[in-house]
């Protein structure tokens, strides 16, 4: 059955406030189904509090040899960092 | 029934489902239901250590889970006849799932809201693994009911075999008309037939007399507690 069933990535949101993060994927024949697997195999240990379950076939992806011109051009913008600017003292949070 | 006696049916209705269930591990189609049925099996479990423990104590004989457990005989078990019933094929297992997490939930909704203290706790922390347990069923049961001929054809089938064991857990209670309630419309989404009442209708593992299949599971589930009697991992 696994061969048929089509795979769908999970993401858990560990906390309130906190994003769904990718956990795994899994295989089911439709999405409650899904929802339900990714519910005993990735939270049975009280790690989140919300699910999502995604089609992976829905999924587009940046390619691996695309990954020169995707990724390496912003190595050397360092302007594009905010770290030319002196945080006043007092100011938290940042 | 006494306090005790009627909290040692419930924890053995659990004890024997768990036992029961746990035959799935590392055989379901496929992983991810593997983990499903072992985890329904544990939330079972873990339902009745609380049980046993709390009957123990309403014995008030010094009994605790283990001895309750381990060192009784098939005919001093109370658990329902559709908690001993074999596997079968995986309908079969469903359909009992099914049937039993229905009752359970029920039973515990009413534990919940009771005037025994900790029986309330435990019920209050019970009927929503039982809930799960009955989404689960009945997502399964739509699936293979409404599904290809043969896996409608099974499912019927399975339905129709332990039907008849759905009789007992009413007999000393008015839950039945929720329990169709909750049942019939899976059925009948899952495009099945709800079996006719007036049939066979098999009872008496309340009363201790239970199929031969419970003698077997027992005999694994106590033999390392009596070979070793004490032992700990």
């Amino acid at each position: 059955m696994t061969g048929t069933t089509p795979l769908w990535e999970v993401f858990v949101r560990p906390r309130r406030g906190l994003s769904h993060v990718h956990v795994g994927s899994l295989h089911a024949p439709d999405a409650a189904t899904a929802l339900h697997n990714a519910r005993d195999v990735y939270t049975r240990r009280q790690e989140g509090v919300s699910i999502w379950v995604v089609p992976a076939a829905e999924i587009t992806a940046s390619s691996p040899d695309e990954k020169d011109a995707f990724f390496d051009p912003a190595a050397d913008k360092v302007y594009r960092h905010p770290t030319f600017y002196h945080v006043p003292e007092g100011v938290k949070h940042l | 029934m006494t306090g005790f006696e009627e909290v040692l049916a419930l924890g053995d209705d659990a004890l024997i489902a768990a036992q029961r269930l746990a035959q799935w591990s590392a055989r379901a189609h496929e992983m991810e239901e593997d983990v499903a049925l072992s985890n329904i099996a544990l939330d079972q479990l873990g339902a009745a250590r609380l049980l046993l423990t709390y009957a123990g104590e309403l014995e008030g004989a010094g009994r605790d889970e283990d001895a309750l457990a381990y060192l009784r005989e098939d005919r001093e078990f109370r658990n329902l006849l559709l908690a001993e019933l074999p596997n079968g094929d995986f309908a079969v297992t469903i359909a009992k799932l099914l049937f039993l997490s229905a009752y359970q939930r029920d039973r515990y909704r009413q534990l919940a809201g009771g005037s025994d203290e900790q029986l309330a706790g435990i019920g209050g922390k019970a009927v929503k693994e039982s809930t799960y347990h009955l989404e689960h069923a009945a997502l399964w049961t739509l699936r293979l009911g409404d599904g290809t001929d043969e896996s409608h054809a099974r499912m019927q089938s399975a339905v129709d075999e332990i039907w008849p064991y759905t009789y007992e857990p009413f007999e000393d209670n008015d839950l039945r008309p929720g329990w169709l309630a909750t049942v019939e419309p899976v059925l009948a989404e899952a495009t099945l037939t709800r079996p006719a009442d007036g049939g066979w209708a098999p009872g008496g593992g309340r009363a201790g007399r239970h199929t031969e299949h419970l003698s077997y599971l027992l005999a694994e589930l106590q033999v390392l507690h009596r070979a070793h009697a004490g032992a700990s991992w």
